[in-house]
């Protein structure tokens, strides 16, 4: 985001129990800017729907506050809150024609015919469904339901659009094309999106950021580019794309760089990755977690070429076209290289020994989950 | 092959158990259609009728029937009563069906049991109790009287039917509404209750069947001004036994047929729609 995007939507130490008891979303601090394409991603449970629907006001939070546009929202019933919603099964009118469905929000609106009419006519183009509007809901594809539902969100021009994992229902080759048709619309129109998944490829495709949910918490808010490069926490760098984790014991820090002991004899160079939230940094004989890209490390190199070099037994290859993921054993763990497909990648055979290394900004120490969450 | 036979056998059993129990649910009903037609003032087949002469035959009854100005008063109290009857109990069951559908609504179930529960006691015990608390409040021997206590009979139907209609209804329709920014009410009439509308409508269709053809309560509470059909029916059959009963049974099974041919038309259009 630009630094000077506004502030659009705050959630404010906002918490949410159902029971009392059982947190569903508990402290969540977060800000959406204006204009921005922010995606809650997380497994299921982990409380990104709980957070969109209490945005939108089906759900009141326990504790804390919502705002919107600087005005908290608490006692603002769902119709007042000028909110598009896209919901998971599209949650289209079966007995209203298309034209019905987007006239619906304009109607509420008591707005005039002509006004209806031309607004509908608008939100069909913006969506590619010209001439759609006297067919019914059941008489369309799913593709085309979708495109149906995401005009209706729009088509009162609010500020701020939600959705609900809009593209789950369908086919992996029409959610690709959807991907980029929302991001398109959203493009065009510069409204702000919260958009909730918890396709990680989706997310990443898609958003300007990406808040990480697990567990009812948020472990990180950053730029697809940056989750991916730079995770905080073990559980991000887990769960956007593949990562190896290992863990280890911090036995000296020097600046950014440190050595951690993954195995007796075996000390990693890492680059020690400050916790969030002003928390001290790990010292020396702290428990740590590694994170290490598969396809950042390299498959026998030129001695020298890493400040991290290992022997190890290769276990498995597996041949995935493009590249080749080679299973290693490492520091009585499974360590994963990916290389690519290309002339002379140096093909290996299960029970190899084959040197590997990587550099120290490639591998991350991390603070250990426990710690993390016992606050 | 041996297996098929038997499988065969059976089900020549199976087919011919299953007219029997028609024969036996329906025959007395059809029975009275052609004697309703008899030309003599005999409740049996007369031998011109099982010749089929054409001579045995009349409309006579229907003649007597729609001549008489006691039948008429009965079939204007029935309308009256039914119609005033199935609107109450259809709004009041609409209501409370879409409150029970409610996840937040306490006691579901015992409420729901309340409800329903004058389908299940026996009629004359309602109808008693009925009796004792109107006379008391001045509504004993009134056409709101009646009413009011056939609305309490028809309600379970009308609850029965648009609870079932929900079940399958997507609550979702109704928050995609609110955040359309239509009020409560807007919602429900344009989204929820045409959806609902099949479940509504045919529990409408059977509260009025109930109230149409209604007798106990009648026999309790109605005074001579709200002879109703049933009412007079039984009154004729009592009274003055003569085949114009038959002619008013036939009429009502002509008109029984054509509300169960609204629900069947209804459940199918309902059927497609989801």
């Amino acid at each position: 985001m630009e630094p000077d995007a506004r502030p659009y939507v705050q959630f404010e130490a906002v918490h949410k129990s159902y029971d009392g008891v059982t947190p569903i979303v508990s402290d969540l601090h977060l800000t959406v800017y204006e204009g921005e394409f922010l995606t809650l991603l997380g497994p299921s449970g982990s409380g990104k729907t709980t957070c969109l629907m209490m945005l939108a006001g089906f759900e009141t939070p326990s504790a804390g506050a919502i705002r919107i546009n600087g005005k908290a929202v608490d006692d603002v019933p769902p119709r007042r809150r000028d909110i598009g919603m896209v919901f998971q099964n599209y949650a289209l009118f079966p007995h209203m024609t298309v034209g019905g469905n987007l006239a619906f929000p304009l109607e509420a609106r008591r707005m005039e015919k002509a006004v209806i009419d031309e607004r509908v006519q608008r939100a069909l183009q913006l969506v590619r469904l010209e001439g759609f509007e006297v067919r019914r809901p059941g008489q369309l594809s799913g593709g085309q339901q979708q495109r149906v539902a995401i005009a209706r969100a729009l088509v009162f021009e609010p500020d701020l659009v939600l959705m609900d994992e809009p593209l789950g229902a369908l086919d992996r080759r029409l959610r690709e094309e959807m991907q980029f048709e929302i991001r398109r619309i959203q493009r065009t129109l510069g409204v702000t999106v919260v958009y909730v998944t918890h396709d990680q490829q989706e997310a990443m495709s898609m958003s300007d950021r990406v808040a990480v949910f697990n567990a009812g918490r948020i472990e990180q808010v950053a730029s697809p580019e940056v989750l991916y490069e730079e995770p905080e926490r073990p559980f991000v760098a887990s769960f956007i794309g593949d990562n190896n984790l290992l863990p280890g014991r911090l036995l000296a820090v020097d600046g950014d760089t440190c050595d951690v002991e993954v195995a007796p004899e075996q000390i990693v160079k890492a680059f020690l990755v400050a916790p969030p939230q002003e928390r001290p940094r790990p010292g020396p004989g702290d428990d740590v977690v590694l994170a290490i890209r598969p396809e950042r490390v390299g498959l026998a190199p030129q001695p020298g070429t890493y400040s991290n070099e290992f022997e190890v037994p290769v276990e498995d290859m597996v041949f995935l076209g493009d590249h080749l993921r080679v299973q290693t054993s490492f520091a009585g763990a499974g360590l994963v290289v990916k290389i690519p497909n290309v002339v002379g990648h140096g093909a290996v055979l299960a029970g190899d020994k084959v040197r590997i290394g990587w550099a120290t900004t490639d591998c991350r120490a991390l603070e250990p989950a426990q710690r993390g969450q016992a606050r | 092959m041996a297996a098929s036979r038997l499988h065969g056998a059976g089900h020549y059993v199976h087919v011919g158990f299953s007219i029997a129990v028609f024969v036996f649910l329906i025959a007395p009903i059809l029975v009275v259609v052609p004697l309703s037609f008899n030309a003599e003032p005999y409740f049996t087949f007369t031998e011109g009728m099982l010749s089929l002469d054409p001579a045995a035959f009349s409309l006579r009854w229907y003649a007597a029937v729609t001549g008489d100005p006691n039948w008429l008063r009965a079939l204007l109290n029935s309308l009256v009563i039914g119609f005033f009857a199935t609107t109450l109990a259809t709004v009041l069951g609409t209501v409370a069906s879409l409150g029970l559908a409610s996840p937040a609504m306490p006691a579901r179930r015992a409420v729901m049991g309340v409800l329903i529960s004058p389908m299940v006691t026996p009629v004359v015990i309602a109808a008693a109790g009925m009796f004792f608390f109107y006379s008391s409040i001045g509504l004993a021997q009134t056409h709101v009287g009646l009413i009011l206590a056939h609305a309490a009979l028809g309600t379970p139907f009308v609850v029965i039917t648009v609870t079932a209609t929900l079940a399958s209804f997507d609550e979702n329709l109704v928050r995609a509404g609110a955040s359309l920014g239509a009020d409560p009410w807007r919602v429900f009439r344009r989204v929820q209750l045409p959806l609902i509308a099949p479940g509504v409508v045919s529990g409408a269709l059977f509260a009025f069947a109930a109230s149409f053809d209604e007798v106990v309560t009648v026999l309790f509470m109605g005074g001579l001004e709200q002879r109703t059909i049933p009412r007079e029916m039984w009154a004729g059959i009592r009274e003055q036994i003569s085949p114009a009963i038959l002619a008013v049974a036939t009429m009502l099974i002509a008109f029984a047929l054509g509300l169960m041919g609204c629900v069947e038309w209804l459940r199918r259009r309902g059927a497609q729609a989801a």
